[in-house]
């Protein structure tokens, strides 16, 4: 390819980048604009609280115990060559509480609920169901998307929390059960080192916009699918690896602007 | 063209970029009656179905619809106009999620404020209608291509519409369902007194039930008349088309090089 070509595709690219980032802001300024519905008729909303946050149950659980468990071991190691055992509940809680229970659980539920959220409206719109229902006079973003967006975002934080409180088990399981650190200093050290507003409210705003992000790519990917079976696995890849990519550089930004000099 | 006409297009053209799909429709479907319009795939007349439905702006022309120009509508007074509008697509497009009886509710639902004993009776009435009572607690998964066709067809006309349309009512259904189907379009457009449009390439069946006929071919209207008139044309697409000939003005060789310059033969 001449150079000429490459930059005009590099400028392809960018055109087309902003193009559905404007396309996307758009889409959630609908959503929001089309969000009465799902408060006035909230079973809707209760209806994809099951699917998108009951449903990641288990790979929330499953996971955040695990996690846990590991800092427990990594965690008891380092500290142990400081002589610092006694710390380990401060340690795991706080870098489940601040970093790892929203950033892993946002990942998990970008690949569980995300995904599931862009193949189901990717296919409603390949069959047809999106432009029936518009025929039918009824507005699709308010039926179909504002009662998934506000669960995605009621239900990330929750699993956010379930997330780290597994974790914090995990931890306790192998630091004091296996291990045999101290109960009374991991628990102590734990309820002195984790501050309520700096760590466990950043924590949660944290997974707020990770669940406004996440639910917002899924959502807009699969409406914008192109209405094939390539089109909606493309959209469904695509709600992974953006996603994932939005959590982590968000996650830096607000990490940044809320943990700077503390 | 005829006051008692419910859907008038005049002159209507549309262009996807800069190719034209229509190019100056004029149609008029008479309140009461069943209307088919026919043609090859890809001749525009689901491009039109969508016009007339609002779906689509005309680049040129216009659709009326009830007295009223499509294209102008604001979306309340699109939405309101689709109130009164019934369609059932290809494939049924059933929303997969939900029971036969909350698709065939769910308008009812959105629209009304109708009490649920109510909605429970005119859904059973809907899909009683349909031959289909029995089945109102399936998943649209669990039923035949026919039968989720039937049920569309229910929940199109769940609120009693003025104007029903059909978009290839007929395709993919076995010999039964077709003619189920077929009669069951028939039959409600006469008991709900509305108008139907039936966009369709099956000629046999949709001849068996229409009181008109409009043939298409790239974006024109090549022949319109009445079922009988259609069987006796003597034009030689309407002929290739009703009978299902393999060559004639519809050429069976996508245009290409000539035979020999493919093959490297000398001429």
């Amino acid at each position: 390819m001449s150079a000429t070509g490459a930059i005009r595709n590099i400028g392809h690219r960018v055109i087309n980048a902003v193009w559905r980032i404007g396309m996307a802001s758009r889409f959630f300024v609908l959503t929001l604009v089309y969000s009465s519905s799902s408060f006035r008729r909230f079973h809707l909303v209760v209806k994809e609280l099951f699917s998108t946050g009951v449903m990641s149950l288990i790979i929330i659980i499953v996971a955040g115990l695990f996690v846990g468990m590991v800092l427990g071991l990594q965690g008891y190691e380092t500290l142990k060559r400081y002589g610092s055992e006694s710390a380990l509940g401060s340690l795991v809680a706080l870098s489940l509480v601040r970093e790892l229970g929203p950033v892993v659980a946002a990942l998990l539920f970008a690949s569980r609920a995300g995904s599931a959220m862009t193949a189901e409206i990717g296919l409603m719109k390949a069959t047809e169901q999106i432009s029936a229902m518009e025929m039918m006079a009824v507005n699709p973003i308010a039926r179909i998307v504002a009662p998934r967006f506000w669960a995605g975002v009621i239900s990330m934080p929750l699993l956010a929390a379930l997330f780290s409180a597994v974790g914090v088990f995990g931890g306790y399981l192998v630091g004091v059960v296996q291990i045999g650190v101290d109960e009374g200093s991991f628990w102590s050290q734990m309820q002195a080192g984790v501050d309520f507003r700096d760590d466990i409210l950043n924590g949660v705003i944290k997974s707020f916009v990770f669940g406004i992000v996440v639910t917002v790519i899924a959502l807009f990917e699969g409406f914008d699918a192109p209405p094939t079976a390539e089109g909606v696995s493309g959209a469904t890849t695509r709600t992974v690896v953006t996603s994932s990519l939005a959590i982590l550089m968000l996650d830096f930004i607000l990490t940044a602007i809320m943990f700077r000099g503390n | 063209m005829s006051s008692s006409a419910l859907v008038e297009i005049s002159d209507l053209h549309f262009a996807y970029d800069k190719r034209d799909v229509l190019k100056g429709i004029n149609m008029a479907f008479p309140k009461g009656k069943l209307i088919a319009i026919m043609g090859l795939s890809g001749c525009g007349k689901t491009t039109l179905l969508r016009h007339v439905g609002g779906v689509l702006k005309p680049t040129k022309g216009h659709v009326k619809v009830d007295g009223q120009v499509i294209h102008e509508l604001d979306q309340d007074g699109l939405y309101a106009m689709r109130r009164k509008m019934g369609m059932l697509f290809q494939f049924g497009a059933l929303f997969t999620d939900m029971s036969v009886y909350d698709n065939v509710a769910f308008q009812m639902r959105e629209h009304t404020d109708l009490p649920e004993e109510l909605i429970n009776d005119l859904v059973l009435m809907k899909l009683h209608a349909v031959g289909l009572r029995g089945t109102h607690d399936l998943m649209p998964s669990e039923l035949s291509g026919g039968m989720a066709r039937r049920v569309a067809l229910a929940r199109a006309v769940a609120l009693d519409p003025m104007l029903i349309m059909y978009d290839e009512p007929f395709a993919g259904l076995d010999p039964i369902s077709l003619t189920v189907v077929g009669e069951l379009i028939r039959r409600l457009n006469d008991a709900l007194g509305a108008t139907s449009v039936v966009v369709t390439h099956d000629v046999q069946e949709s001849l068996k039930i229409v009181d008109y006929v409009y043939f298409m071919a790239n974006g024109v209207i090549v022949a319109e008349g009445t079922p009988d008139e259609i069987r006796a044309s003597d034009r030689d697409f309407v002929h290739q088309f009703v009978h299902g000939e393999m060559d004639g003005p519809v050429p069976f060789h996508y245009p290409g090089k000539d035979f020999r310059q493919d093959l490297n033969l000398r001429a």
